[in-house]
């Protein structure tokens, strides 16, 4: 008998199986959750040193590194679940500084009694996202809190890229006169998550935009190195970017409502809901603030690229001392976007 | 899911032709003050811009039409007191969860303390959560306009057909009329007192309070008041129409209720929505409007045979008299002798994030609006 090879009796239960409190205490159960679900699903050399921390080269250049924490509910959603959003919120936020993405780590926080087949289904979903983005997990942690304290599963991951020499992307760089490109449609994924929620849910095809965006940023980085500032519009929605860069840069912006893309399903829903596009949250879609004169060439880029078909050129910045963001109405008139006050709740009437 | 009809009540040519008509029409000579009662009308009118297309001496005033911003605090008070000290499940409509009350207490931080406060699209989605929670007591926090008040009265007889035990309703339904009326009121007073009274010329009346209600009970204030009213749907060019309106009774001296909104709106209402509400409430004497204050018969109450459904009567709440902030120029706002600009805390202390007056505490609020949309309008001129 080969004791050494068969450190468990019976391999997870991947059918009807549960998270208990052992899966995070340290001891045998923990092991085989990490070893039979994570680490087969996420195999790569960094991860298979089993050491407390990865280990890996550095190389020449600028890193930048950034973390991300997800509860979203419900966990899985048309267009994607809480582990593909996991893997592609924390690449696109290390895409934004212009950076190639290579490492992510990955702390997972269990529920009790949370399904082990559904925790298998989040872990497939990441193995996928990372694998398609070219990214390795090379680090991660396990915790279980009693039933009840969470929300099935919490994610948080952390990214690690390498910026290219040349590229000073900054959220401060926007200056008056330069362009604003919006990569696509707004709205898809906070719509398509709200289809799904309990007490809310309505029947929609649209599905969420999560997608990693970092090889868009490539080809445009490439293109136009002096791009001045980008920006992933995922909470707070695209309203939130223009306002954060205002603020940032010192600089006014105006947009065209008449340029934005949003698609029909979203602004049926949004109608319906009592809702604004420009708050709601994106998972797939960028803003980027160039000199003008690198917008059209920086435009033809985007819209080549597989993620940034509906790309458009939306706005520019101006000299406003008072920093604020407005749209020229489709409808021929001015308003101000200013930031979400709290949470976006539906008008009573 | 596809939703028709968006952007046909959006079209910028159609505006335009508009615009114009308006700049042709409107005459230099004099100024037309027109008060769009509903907080959807300013909604509308600050998300699309509608200012600029008009003649600066065509301006709007902007009402006292948004329900969440006329709640009293007391009120608002009775409705964390249920969630919190109570432990029932408290219902209610999206904006109002963040409104202010009493020491600057919210539902939403009620919520955040551990009270269970839900927010639902509809009534029966409150009546739902009561068959799903036959343990809990619900309570539906009702607010609301004409517009809302049948879902309520719909709620209140399907609870009685089906004998629930553990669902009452806070009644907070309001009359349009009422507070038109209380405004007017509220402006002759000022006048005695040598004080401006009402800076209005002209009513665009409410859109979806008229589909119930009908245009008639406004034929009273334009005959009065010697006031035009023209109905008008929430579409911005339905805005742009019934401005136009106005300007032609205003110009021919008229007086009258015109309804642009004959797509939604005839003069004698929806006699079924109004036998229902007419079946379960009943009016009550007086009630305290934030911005307006005691204004008498302006608000619906429940009747006796809906007795063991009302939640003031189930729960012993107290009802602090919390009086409106002297700071604020609410009640000078909502008649249109000042601009939201004129009072000296908006934009300063008094915010959309920490609003003070009735006027900020919701989208809908002239203030709020104002802030969210119109700022840039006052701004100092851009440096070069």
């Amino acid at each position: 008998m080969d004791l050494g090879r068969k450190a468990f009796p019976r391999a997870l239960d991947l059918k009807s199986g549960r998270i208990e409190l052992g899966h995070g205490a340290g001891g045998r159960t923990m092991t085989q959750l990490i070893e039979e679900l994570f680490e087969s699903r996420f195999a790569n050399p960094f991860l298979a040193q089993r050491h407390d921390a990865a280990s890996f080269p550095v190389t020449d250049g600028r890193m930048v590194v950034s973390t991300d924490g997800f509860v979203i509910s419900p966990l899985f959603f048309p267009g994607g679940d809480i582990g593909s959003l996991a893997v592609h919120g924390t690449v696109n936020d290390v895409a934004m500084a212009g950076a190639r993405p290579l490492y992510l780590t990955c702390g997972m926080i269990l529920e009790e009694g949370f399904p082990l087949a559904d925790l298998a289904r989040i872990c497939a979903s990441m193995a996928d996202a990372a694998a398609a983005a070219g990214v390795c997990i090379v680090a991660g942690d396990t915790k279980v809190v009693e039933r009840g304290k969470g929300d099935g599963v919490f994610i948080t991951t952390t990214g690690i890229g390498i910026v290219p020499d040349g590229v000073a992307i900054a959220a401060d760089r926007a200056r008056p006169g330069d362009a604003v490109l919006l990569s696509g449609t707004l709205g898809d994924h906070g719509v398509a998550v709200l289809s799904r929620r309990e007490g809310l849910s309505f029947a929609t095809d649209l599905v969420s935009d999560s997608a990693p965006l970092h090889t868009l940023v490539a080809d445009m980085v490439a293109a136009v190195p002096d791009i001045h500032v980008l920006r992933d519009a995922t909470r707070g929605g695209f309203a939130a970017v223009l306002n954060e860069i205002a603020r940032e840069s010192g600089v006014g912006i105006t947009v065209r409502e008449d340029a934005i893309p949003v698609a029909a399903a979203v602004r049926g829903a949004c109608e319906l809901l009592g809702l604004d596009p420009l708050y709601v949250a994106n998972e797939g879609k960028l803003v980027a603030f160039c000199p003008a004169s690198d917008a059209e060439r920086l435009l033809a880029v985007m819209q080549a690229h597989p993620l940034g078909r509906e790309s458009a050129i939306v706005g520019t910045c101006t000299d406003d001392p008072h920093r604020f963001v407005q749209m020229q109405t489709s409808f021929g008139g001015n308003r101000i976007i200013d930031w979400i006050a709290g949470e976006q709740l539906p008008r009573i009437c | 899911m596809t939703v028709r009809y968006i952007d046909e009540f959006r079209d910028r040519k159609l505006a335009e032709t508009l615009s114009r008509a308006i700049h042709a029409e409107a005459d230099s000579g004099r100024s037309y003050r027109l008060m769009e009662f509903c907080g959807g009308h300013t909604h509308a009118i600050f998300r699309y811009g509608i200012l600029d297309l008009l003649p600066a001496n065509v301006t709007m005033v902007h009402g006292p039409g948004c329900p969440v911003c006329v709640l009293p605090i007391g009120r608002l008070d009775q409705a964390i007191q249920l969630a919190r000290d109570h432990g029932v499940m408290l219902c209610t409509y999206g904006d109002l969860l963040r409104v202010p009350g009493v020491e600057r207490a919210t539902l939403l931080k009620a919520r955040a303390g551990g009270a269970d406060v839900r927010m639902v699209y509809s009534s029966l989605d409150a009546l739902a959560l009561a068959r799903a929670h036959p343990d809990r007591q619900v309570v539906f926090f009702a607010i609301g306009f004409e517009t809302t008040t049948p879902a309520t009265a719909v709620a209140l007889l399907q609870a009685k057909a089906e004998r629930f035990r553990n669902f009452t309703v806070h009644c907070n339904h309001v009359l349009t009329p009422a507070a038109i009326s209380g405004l007017l009121a509220s402006a002759r007073e000022a006048e005695t007192r040598g004080e401006p009274g009402l800076a209005v010329d002209g009513f665009v009346g409410p859109a979806h309070v008229s589909a119930v209600i009908g245009s008639r009970p406004f034929e009273r204030f334009a005959a009065e008041h010697a006031t035009p009213v023209v109905i008008a749907g929430f579409e911005p060019l339905d805005v742009m129409q019934a401005i136009l309106m106005l300007v032609r009774q205003l110009n021919d001296g008229r007086a009258e209720v015109e309804n642009e909104y004959t797509r939604v709106v005839c003069r004698d209402g929806n006699r079924k929505a109004q036998a229902l509400m007419d079946q379960v409430f009943q009016l009550r004497p007086s009630f305290d409007w934030r911005g307006l204050g005691a204004l008498p018969a302006s608000a619906l109450g429940i009747r006796d045979d809906f007795a063991d459904f009302d939640a003031e009567k189930r729960f012993t709440l107290s009802a602090p008299d919390v009086a409106d902030s002297k700071a604020c120029a609410c009640a000078s706002i909502l008649r249109g002798v000042k601009k939201p600009t004129d009072c000296r805390i908006f934009a300063t202390a008094c915010t959309p994030d920490t609003p003070i007056g009735a006027c900020m505490v919701s989208s809908e609020g002239a203030c709020a609006a104002y802030y969210t949309y119109g700022r840039y309008r006052d701004a100092a001129p851009v440096a070069g």
